[in-house]
This record gives structure tokens, sequence and C-alpha cells, in this order.
């Protein structure tokens, strides 16, 4: 960490203090008040509020589809991410970069196009894939698989961007040494490897769960108007708001921010953890 | 340092490997973005013409592409020295200012509206009716993007040393020709790498402005809201071809501040 410039002289004490002032300020009006306020506002009357939207059928549904569709779609990009980033670090094979670009590129991709997307792909009727599914009697769009898949496409850049960072610092000196003394792969997976990233994973994971706890666009397209059994946390937010039920519209996006701010927060105390890691103090070295 | 030695030939293992995550990848991404460049194609260029001439999305898409130029050049601004005081300056509560940056990462977009509504809706403390205006579009795409540009400048200053500005300031130089000739040098591709990532943010942003900007047609409506009611009303082809469209703005914005980036840093 760079310390405070020995350049800073008397005179700048007022630049420090005017970019400190614009910077809170700055935060406070977009983020932290609007924020706090969501708080106030779920509390308006007491714990009525929030004990009202917990004995919603509607809202306990909601909540549990939007947790079950979240584990999924994260478990899956964690085998898919973990695997692919060791393929495109450790391996190499034709389409390479080609790959890596794509799974760049999903991140500049709208929410309203990837639905877009999977919804052209597996609609039961005219999709290029979704017809002969549905004659087999598999529906994956306007079902709970389409938000599982929505949900998959979002975070799927969020582990392989964590992970290739890391692998790619590690080096493989550790890896084939271990193979030279006849560690199988599977060994030099778990014993070596693994615990080289396993900060980067856990990172990854955090942040996708983040994400796919809040996605509204792509799970609001492939859930299609049916309403109730689709219905994830937030799209019943947006449902309940424009029907004037502000009081439990107010008290799930409370859940769902407590929810992303405590992953933050496991963010935060983890992040110090992985430079302090053994070999990568050594690599910098 | 990268460290890494030459990656190795595929192993049978890795290979099925790669088979099953190609396979996977192709099913949610590739067939998917192809369909919706096969379906916005079926009709040719027409599809795109009419799309680009019908008045209502060509507004969409000005609006759109306005604010998200605007918030990216408010975020290139403010996210830099939204970064410079995190790296440079000390003081208490610092790490709470940290935290805050990654909320509107991490707060679902549905909410992100809900939340700034409650602040600067006709509701809020302020009194500031933004709800079904153009202000709120920016609000809500200024509030989603603020995180990209803090988060690419903030380890670049983190690594940099000081000695370079001390040494500057030892020969006399003014602290505004430091900044402008020792730190912004250093700090550009980070921000406009960053700059690159907020914008394409801002153009397909659609969760944060579903309550607040109210979507009135050649007013507050964006192109990913006038995407989905397109779909929603049938007509495939144009809603296909406005995603290819944003797909293409969203590229060229990236090359565009690649190249811009290269520029300035080969000037230096």
């Amino acid at each position: 960490m760079a310390s405070a410039s020995t350049a800073v002289g008397n005179r700048s004490q007022l630049v420090t203090w005017l970019l400190r002032l614009v910077v809170v300020g700055y935060l406070f009006m977009l983020v932290a008040w609007p924020t706090s306020l969501i708080v106030r506002n779920a509390f308006a009357d007491g714990l009525e509020g929030m004990r009202t939207a917990l004995s919603d059928p509607d809202v306990t549904h909601a909540l549990w589809l939007t947790l079950r569709v979240s584990v999924i779609a994260v478990l899956i990009n964690l085998v898919f991410g973990v695997g692919m980033s060791l393929l495109l670090v450790r391996y190499d094979f034709p389409g390479k970069r080609f790959l890596s670009a794509m799974i760049d590129l999903t991140l500049a991709v709208s929410p309203v196009v990837v639905g877009l997307a999977l919804v052209l792909v597996y609609n039961p009727r005219y999709g290029w894939l979704g017809e002969g599914l549905h004659e087999r009697g598999i529906d994956i769009v306007f079902a709970t698989p389409g938000i599982v898949m929505a949900t998959c496409f979002v975070v799927l850049p969020l582990i392989v961007r964590e992970v290739v960072p890391v692998l790619e610092e590690l080096g493989d000196e550790q890896e084939q040494a271990a193979r030279s003394l006849g560690a199988n792969g599977r060994q030099t997976f778990w014993r070596i490897t693994l615990p080289g990233i396993r900060w980067a994973i856990v990172y990854g994971v955090v942040l996708s769960l983040a994400r796919a706890l809040g996605e509204f666009g792509a799970v609001k397209i492939v859930a299609g108007r049916s309403i109730g059994d689709m219905e994830t946390a937030t799209l019943l937010v947006q449902r309940e708001y424009q029907n004037f039920h502000e009081d439990v519209a107010y008290s799930v996006s409370l859940l769902l921010v407590v929810a992303s701010v405590l992953c933050l927060i496991v963010v935060a105390i983890l992040r110090p953890h992985e430079g302090s890691h053994p070999e990568i103090i050594k690599e910098k070295k | 340092m990268r460290r890494s030695t030459r990656p190795r030939a595929l192993t049978p293992g890795a290979t099925l490997g790669l088979g099953i995550g190609v396979l996977w990848f192709s099913l949610l991404v590739l067939i998917p973005l192809s369909a919706v460049i096969v379906e916005a194609s079926g009709g040719g260029w027409e599809t795109y013409r009419s799309a680009l001439t019908n008045p209502q999305t060509l507004n969409a898409l000005k609006l759109t592409v306005g604010v998200s130029v605007l918030t990216t050049a408010l975020n290139m601004v403010m996210g830099t020295v939204i970064a410079w005081v995190l790296v440079r300056d000390r003081f208490w509560g610092k790490r709470v200012l940290d935290l805050l940056i990654d909320i509107p990462f991490a707060m679902p977009t549905i909410v992100a509206g809900l939340v700034l509504l409650s602040l600067y809706g006709s509701q809020g403390p302020l009194g500031t009716e933004v709800e079904n205006t153009r202000k709120a579009v920016f609000l809500a795409i200024a509030f989603v993007t603020l995180p990209f540009i803090v988060r690419t400048v903030q380890p670049v200053l983190e690594e940099m040393e000081t000695d370079v500005e001390d040494a500057a300031a030892s020969l006399g130089a003014s602290r505004f020709t430091i900044v402008r000739r020792v730190v912004l040098p250093t700090l550009v591709p980070a921000i406009f790498a960053g700059a690159a990532l907020s914008f394409a943010r801002g153009i397909s942003e659609y969760g944060s402005l579903v309550l607040l900007s109210g979507n009135l047609p050649n007013r507050t409506e964006v192109t990913s809201y006038r995407m989905a009611s397109l779909l929603e009303g049938g007509n495939r082809p144009a809603a296909a071809a406005l995603a290819t469209i944003m797909l293409i703005v969203a590229l060229l914005a990236i090359v565009v501040l690649d190249v811009t980036q290269r520029r300035l840093a080969r000037r230096g």
C-alpha cells in the first residue's frame, strides 16, 4: 500500500479535505441514504409489515424458489467455472482464445437479451431445441429449468474471472512436482491446485450468489407471464409494488438487500486472506 | 508476474471435461446468442431498417446511448476521484465507503429502483419528483454503474509508487502538474477499461428502471424495456434486431475505448 505522498504540502490539505467531502457526499446521496431508507420503510409499522409478508404463501414460495434456483445455478457455475479456468490456463487447445473471449463477452450482454436468446432456442412452440424437448415432455422456458439457465448465464463469467488470474500467478511448478512424485490427476487437484485457488473460488461463489439472488430481467423474460409458480423474489417485489402492496415489496426488498450486503461483508473479510496466501507472497518476492 | 510454464496438450480426462464444458457453454450461450442474430437476419436488412426507423425504438436507443455516455463521463471523473480518496487518503470510516461502492453491484436491480424511488421519488424526504422523468433514468444508471471505474482504478493506484511524484514535486512541479503528467497517464488504461464496462452496463440496464422511470414511450423508455415489450407483443424479429444492435453498440464501445486508451498511452 502506498503511503501518503510527501508531495502533499499545507496548501493541498485543503484539496484533500475537498476531495474527501465530495466523495463522502456523493456516496451518501447516491448509495448510503437511499439504501438506509429501505430499512426505515420496511419497518414503518414495526415488525408488522415483515410478519405479514412472511406469512404470505406467495412470499415464502418466491423466496424459496429464488434460494433454490440460486444455489443450483451457483453450483453448476462452480463446476463449470473451476473446470474451465483450469482448462484455459493449464492446457492448449484450438479455439481457446475464442472461448475465453466469449466468456468475457457474456458480461456485456443485457439481461433482457439473455432472456430473449433463451426463449428463442427453448420456447416449446417455436424454439430451435424447445420444440423437440417439449415433445419429449421437457420444458425449459416458462418453467424452473429456464430460470436456472437464465441465472447460470448472468453469473457465468464471475468465477472464471476470479480463478484464472490466480491460477496464472501460481504457475504449475508445484503441480508438476507432485505429478513427478507419482500423484495422479485427482490427488494433484485436491492437494495442490485447490488450496492455491480456494479463496478466489469462494470470492467468485459469493459474488455469483449475490448476483443470482437478485437477477430480474433475464428471469422475467424466461418466466413469461405465468404468475405464481415461476415468481422469484425480485419478480414478486415488482408485482407487489405495482399492486400498491408497498409494505410487502419493502419487506422482501429488505431481505434481498440484507442477503446481498452479507455477501459483500463475507467478501470484504475474505479479501485480505487472498494476498496473505503463502504461495502468492513467495511468487511476488 | 506471470510464472506459468507452457500449457500442456490435452489429456483424455481434460478432453472429456472440455467437451462437457463446451457443450454446456454452447447450450447456454453460443446457440441462444446465434439464435438472436439468425432471428434478426431472417428478414435481411429490412428487419434492421424497420427497427431503426421506428420512431419509438429510435427514441429509446437515443435516450439509452445518450444517458450511458453521460453517466460514463460522470463515472470517469467521480470514479477516479473516489478511487484516489480510497487509496491515498486516510480517515475514519473509509472501510465503510469501500463497502458502499460494491452495494450497487450486489443489490438486486429491482430493489435499486425501489431504493432510489424512496429517496428521490415524490414520497421521499427531499420532495424531488424524479419518477417518470429522464432524470430518473440518469440516476438509476449512475447508481448501477458506480463500482466499475472505482474498482478498475483502485488496484492500479495501490500498486503505484509515490517516488516519481515525490521526485516531480522536489523538482518544483505543482500538484496539478503532478496529477496531470504523472498520475493520470498511469491511470488512463484502467479508467478506460472501467469506462467500457460502465457503458456496456449502462446501455443494457433494465431492472432498476422498471419501477423508477415509468417507461413512457418516446420519453423515458430505454432499449431493454422496448425490447421486452416488442417480445411480449410477439414481434420477435424486431426484438432480436434491437438486441443485435445493442450487442454491436456494446462491442463498438469496448473497441473504441480500447483504441483511445492505446492512443493516449502511446502519447504518454
